[in-house]
């Protein structure tokens, strides 16, 4: 009889933080104790919050432990499992108000405002056995489409759900697959592809997907097969993700032993097989005729269109590509019905998104919200609030596409059109935080530098254009701007947008051209007054001594490489600017906070 | 991406050679096989050079040019060997804003080399790479396999040392 359940986490980021070891380590004194036969321990996916990691929750009572280390096992076994008593140390506490209380994993703050559909399994069930997934419902919609539905009753279930495309752009799905099935009726071959190529640094969605809920994907791409009459199913992954390949692998391998993937499935007559297929670390084989070309065994890059993937994608055939957390949400529509689907959310954006929550945030981690939350329900509840006592400077979504939302935006409701209308976008859910100490021209510059690094170079606005830009917000960062440089910015970027063949060239300026919008007078700074506000820009900041927090207890001067600072003993030391290389040696060392950046 | 073609000499044995082989033979027959073909190829020796891709390119009937082409497109193919000692920092959004970006520039200024670099010795890597999904404990770097979060410029020191 198994009393409890004890779930770690094996995602990514607490596989980093020593999950695996927690795992063997409680695996080991279960047995010493000779409870293997009560309590059983699940290896699941992604919780959410990552930072608090390796965490794990016990079941019945859902206690959930955060940091937890191997050392702490014998006495959660001793005192939790044995005798019943969380070991109240490690639970999770969370700040409200003055005092911190221990809460249940679905109690918290960070929870309570979710709601979780493509999420669902993640962290729930291990995604290494089949059977949890079906214990869940899993490959019922494909069983009910195969057997109670036509290929254009899903398509217009999907249609009316008001899916629209997780990966960035928010095409309607149902629309993606009408035209796939509809354009071309030639009895040949087409396919189904799913884009799980994740550029956008700082985002972790869709691995958390892979990683946590693998037969999610299948059961969709399966699913999509069958809408517009497909039999062969690609996944593009990039590599870096080794632990989500693998788990996805296996998840395969096991469908096609229970005959939900191959020949005949469910005895309806209808074939659908699927295989893995690696990107190679290019983030332009995101976009979509980049990703089909990379497929088919080619350098990754863009292909004009028309001819639309719906109607000439993989091997010069009809492929509907769709991004992983997009296919997360297929079974559920099928089973629940789109209007239960379409009642979250907003008019125009129906469901809920995921976002990797990240940066200068309390709560890391991932979460998912119905459309229309606002981002300061975002940062300040689920996210738990800036850390540190900071204050919030601005939000940045869509990665290398997208842009920031500065402060007075907080309220906005997230949703696609929303997010376009301030000049940010949706992106495949990357959401980062910056607080005061981060500058804005700094991190505009950060995401120009990928996208210089990235654009493959087919067509010259993009490919030279892109490096003149960042040319430009060198020049500025190293305090060498004119006032000029600015318009310069502005025309180099309208250039790029209009003049790129494909979104990455279209949209590698507007991490700029929103910060311009919003923190104009902050690239001002740095042209005019030589400042850089944040005090991030080496060249632009002096280190100074305020005379009176200085005791002139000399450490300063001991620490510096380079014999800038001078004084006697007890009196105020100075800097000598000249000198100074900026390194911050003696800010660090000063036990008085008498040194500051300006 | 630039890449810079490696001056070391290649040292492939015939078991590497024979695997390879197998791995061709595989996917003959395979459309769009070339990636995995890669990719396999790099997992036998560590990298890619022009030797390896010279076999590849006679064994599949592809012209040498639209491999080196593949090669050189995707981050992911080294052309060069790397290091006993791999060091990644990650360079991703999150951990950017975390100050990853000062891990990176001190590690480069400790053992003298540059970002996609080795040491003449031969001993140290070091990389920019991008999100590897840790964001949570954000700024992460790993060395060969093991992963470290959270970390100040502070914290560099007593990591390198494991690997001196
Ligand atoms: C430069 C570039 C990179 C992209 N990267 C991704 C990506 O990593 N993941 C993704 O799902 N979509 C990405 N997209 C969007 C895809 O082209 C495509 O629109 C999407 O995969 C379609 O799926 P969806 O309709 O389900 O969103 C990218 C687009 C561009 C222009
Ligand atoms: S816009 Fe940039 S990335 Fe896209 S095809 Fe042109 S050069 Fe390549
Ligand atoms: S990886 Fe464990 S909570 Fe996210
Ligand atoms: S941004 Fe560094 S791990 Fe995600």
């Amino acid at each position: 009889m198994i009393r409890s359940h004890v779930l770690i986490c094996g995602g990514t980021g607490c596989t980093s933080s020593g999950s695996m070891a927690l795992r063997d380590a409680l695996e080991k004194e279960l047995e010493a104790k000779g409870l293997t036969e009560e309590i059983k321990i699940v290896t699941t996916g992604c919780f959410g919050l990552c930072a608090l990691g390796p965490v794990m929750i016990v079941y019945p009572d859902g206690t959930f432990y955060s940091m937890v280390q191997p050392t702490d096992i014998p006495e959660i076994v001793e005192e939790h499992l044995l005798k019943g008593r969380p070991v109240e140390r490690l639970e999770y506490h969370e700040k409200t108000g003055d005092h911190h209380v221990a809460n249940s994993l679905n109690e918290t703050n960070f929870y309570k405002k979710q709601k979780r559909v493509a999420l669902r399994n993640c962290g729930v069930i291990n995604p290494e056995v089949i059977d949890e997934y079906i214990a869940m419902d899993g490959y019922a919609a494909l069983g009910k489409v195969l057997t109670e539905m036509t290929p254009e009753q899903v398509i217009d279930t999907i249609l009316a759900s008001g899916l629209r495309g997780r990966g960035g752009a928010g095409f309607p799905t149902g629309k993606k697959w009408q035209l796939a099935r509809n354009l071309v009726q030639d009895g040949g071959k087409k396919y189904v592809a799913c884009n799980a190529d994740e550029g956008d640094p700082g985002a972790f969605m869709d691995r958390s997907i892979l990683e946590g809920d693998p037969h999610a994907l299948i059961e969709a791409m399966a699913i999509a097969g069958y809408a517009i009459g497909a039999d062969e199913g690609f996944v593009y992954v990039r590599a870096e993700y080794p632990i989500a390949i693998q788990r996805l692998d296996i998840a395969i391998k096991q469908a096609r032993e229970y005959g939900l993937l191959g020949k005949n499935i469910f005895g309806t007559g209808f074939n659908f097989d699927m295989s893995i297929r690696l990107g190679a670390g290019a983030f332009v084989c995101g976009e979509e005729t980049a990703l089909m070309t990379s497929i088919e065994g080619n350098r990754g890059e863009p292909r004009p269109r028309p001819p639309f993937p719906a109607v000439k994608g993989l091997f010069e055939r009809p492929t509907v590509l769709n991004n992983v957390e997009t296919y997360a949400n297929i079974a559920q529509i099928i089973l629940n019905g789109p209007e239960w689907f379409s009642s979250m959310g907003t008019e125009k954006s129906a469901g809920t998104k995921v976002f990797a929550l990240g940066g200068k945030i309390t709560n890391t981690g991932l979460v998912e919200i119905p459309m229309g939350t606002t981002l300061r329900e975002v940062v300040e509840e689920i996210g738990g609030g800036i850390p540190n006592g900071k204050k919030f400077k601005a939000a940045q979504t869509g990665g290398p596409s997208g842009g920031c939302i500065p402060a007075h935006l907080i309220d906005t409701p997230i949703d696609y059109d929303n997010l376009l209308a301030i000049g940010s976008m949706m992106g495949s859910g990357g959401l980062i935080v910056m607080d005061e100490d981060n500058c804005m021209v700094d991190i505009a510059r950060f995401f120009l530098d990928f996208t210089v690094d990235e654009s493959c170079g087919k067509c010259t606005p993009c490919r030279v254009g892109t490096k003149r830009m960042l040319e430009i917000l060198d020049k500025i960062i190293a305090g060498n701007g004119e006032l000029e440089d600015i318009d310069r910015l502005e025309e180099l970027a309208e250039y790029i947008k209009s003049a790129s063949l494909c979104g990455l060239g279209q949209t590698a300026p507007n991490p700029v051209l929103s910060t311009l919008r919003y923190f104009r007078d902050e690239y001002i700074a740095h042209v005019v007054d030589k400042k850089c506000p944040a005090g991030v820009c080496k060249n632009l900041l002096s280190y100074v001594i305020v005379a009176d927090k200085c005791k002139g207890c000399t450490a300063c001067a001991r620490v510096c490489p380079v014999g800038a600072i001078s004084g006697s003993v007890k009196q105020p030391h100075v800097i000598d600017t000249a000198k100074c290389i900026k390194c911050g040696a003696c800010m660090s060392k000063c036990k008085f906070g008498a040194i500051i950046k300006q | 991406m630039k890449k810079k073609l490696t001056t070391v000499q290649f040292r492939g044995t015939k078991e590497q050679e024979e695997k390879l082989l197998e791995v061709i033979e595989k996917y003959r027959g395979t459309k769009g096989a070339m990636m995995p073909i890669l990719q396999e190829a790099q997992d036998i020796y560590g990298y890619l050079p022009i030797e390896v891709q010279k076999i590849i390119a006679e064994k599949t009937g592809t012209p040498l040019e639209e491999i080196f082409g593949i090669v050189s497109f995707y981050a992911q193919f080294a052309l060069n060997p790397k290091g006993d000692v791999s060091i990644a920092v990650c360079l991703g959004t999150a951990c950017y804003v975390k100050g990853s970006g000062d891990l990176i520039n001190k590690i480069q200024e400790k053992l003298n080399v540059e970002p996609g670099s080795t040491t003449p010795d031969g001993k140290f890597t070091l990389e920019a790479t991008r999100c590897i999904g840790a964001c949570g404990l954000a700024p992460v770097l790993t060395i060969n396999n093991d992963v470290y979060g959270r970390l100040t410029v502070a914290d560099l020191d007593g990591i390198l040392e494991k690997y001196l």
